[in-house]
């Protein structure tokens, strides 16, 4: 965890300081790149609010269990836990229910279980896929490209299966 | 999406959440945008501050053996971009990986020629895998419950992430190769 409280002012205080180094009129080029990125922000934001409307009612329906449920013949077929299939669906569409989930198992198991520590492995190598491909998408205004879906699907099916291997096999 | 969550709360029987739950997250999109302008335009600054001192050729540099292969007929400065949305990526600072990957797309895109959709496609992927050196978060969420390792995650993620970003990215690049065949014809 020291790490993690030290990288960002780390990073911060390097580019800063290389920009001194280097002469950078510091306070106009900042204001440059920030003021491209509000831009950008506002672009985003139409189809961010259709995503999270649709994310919101996915995850308050109740839907992640039903897909579960309907799973488990192979999900323990593969010796993937129970509780790391809801935190498997949940992890590619919403950031912050995955967080909740991975909370609640980690809450109810121990860190060190091996439930606990699939969970953490699913939850460290895989990203928010939905939320990441429409914020790029939205950018240059086209719809996402089907070979995107494809792959990162792809992806994130293998990150879920090698996740509960892994775990097996090295830890 | 919308129509499966409604038939699955019919199921499920409880509709009434899901309508208030249509109508806070919408609201919580606008909070969430908000709150991304910020930490978006802080590191956007700082990126434009790294690129004019000569920080992002380093970076694009030392992983142009990588980024060359996986990406085609991009100009410099795309290729800066690509370099420091994954330098952000691995050092685990989402928020600073968005703006330039933004630029990168943003680049490919206005470039277009035969490799423009693969690009994206790939940066995008990538971008899905997270490829992450230290996972602080879940290190951190780990140790709250009382874990007596909580790093010992860290070579799983790296070997996990790695071997399905390499698969996405392979996807990628398999399904462009038939893509580029029906062109041809």
């Amino acid at each position: 965890m020291r790490i993690g409280d030290i990288l960002v002012p780390a990073v911060v205080t390097l580019i800063l300081l290389a920009g001194v180094y280097r002469g950078v009129d510091i306070v106009r080029e900042f204001s440059e790149g920030a003021k491209e990125s509000l831009t950008t922000v506002i672009d985003i934001l139409p189809s961010l609010i259709l995503l999270m409307t649709a994310v919101g009612m996915f995850s308050a329906s109740g839907a992640v269990d039903i897909i579960a449920n309907v799973l488990s013949p192979v999900t323990s077929f593969l010796g993937f836990p129970r509780e790391c299939v809801s935190l498997a669906l949940i992890r590619p569409v919403s950031g912050s229910g995955a967080l909740c989930t991975l909370e609640d198992i980690l809450s109810r198991v121990s860190p060190d279980s091996f439930t606990g520590r699939v969970a953490s492995v699913l939850m460290g190598s895989t990203e928010t896929t939905f939320y990441t491909i429409s914020v790029y998408f939205a950018s240059i205004r086209r719809k996402a490209y089907p070979i995107v879906f494809a792959g990162a699907c792809f992806a994130d099916i293998c990150g879920f299966v090698l996740s509960a291997m892994i775990v097996r096999l090295i830890m | 999406m919308c129509a499966f969550s409604v038939i699955c709360s019919v199921v499920h029987g409880d509709t009434q959440q899901l309508s208030s739950a249509a109508a806070q997250s919408c609201g919580e999109a606008v909070k969430l945008a908000l709150s991304l302008a910020g930490t978006m335009a802080l590191w956007g600054g700082l990126m434009q501050v790294a690129d004019k001192a000569g920080l992002t050729r380093i970076f694009a540099r030392l992983l142009s053996p990588v980024t060359r292969l996986l990406f085609k007929d991009c100009d410099e400065k795309t290729m800066k971009a690509v370099s420091m949305n994954i330098t952000s990526n691995m050092l685990g600072i989402a928020n600073a990986a968005t703006p330039p990957g933004i630029a990168a797309v943003k680049g490919m895109y206005k470039h277009g020629g035969k490799y423009m959709k693969r690009n994206i496609a790939m940066l995008t992927v990538l971008n899905t895998a997270s490829v992450q050196l230290i996972p602080t978060t879940i290190g951190t969420m780990r140790a709250s419950h009382g874990s007596t390792a909580p790093f010992e995650v860290t070579v799983p993620i790296l070997i996990v992430s790695f071997v399905s970003a390499f698969a996405g990215c392979l996807t990628v690049y398999a399904l462009s190769l038939g893509r580029k065949s029906d062109a041809h014809r």
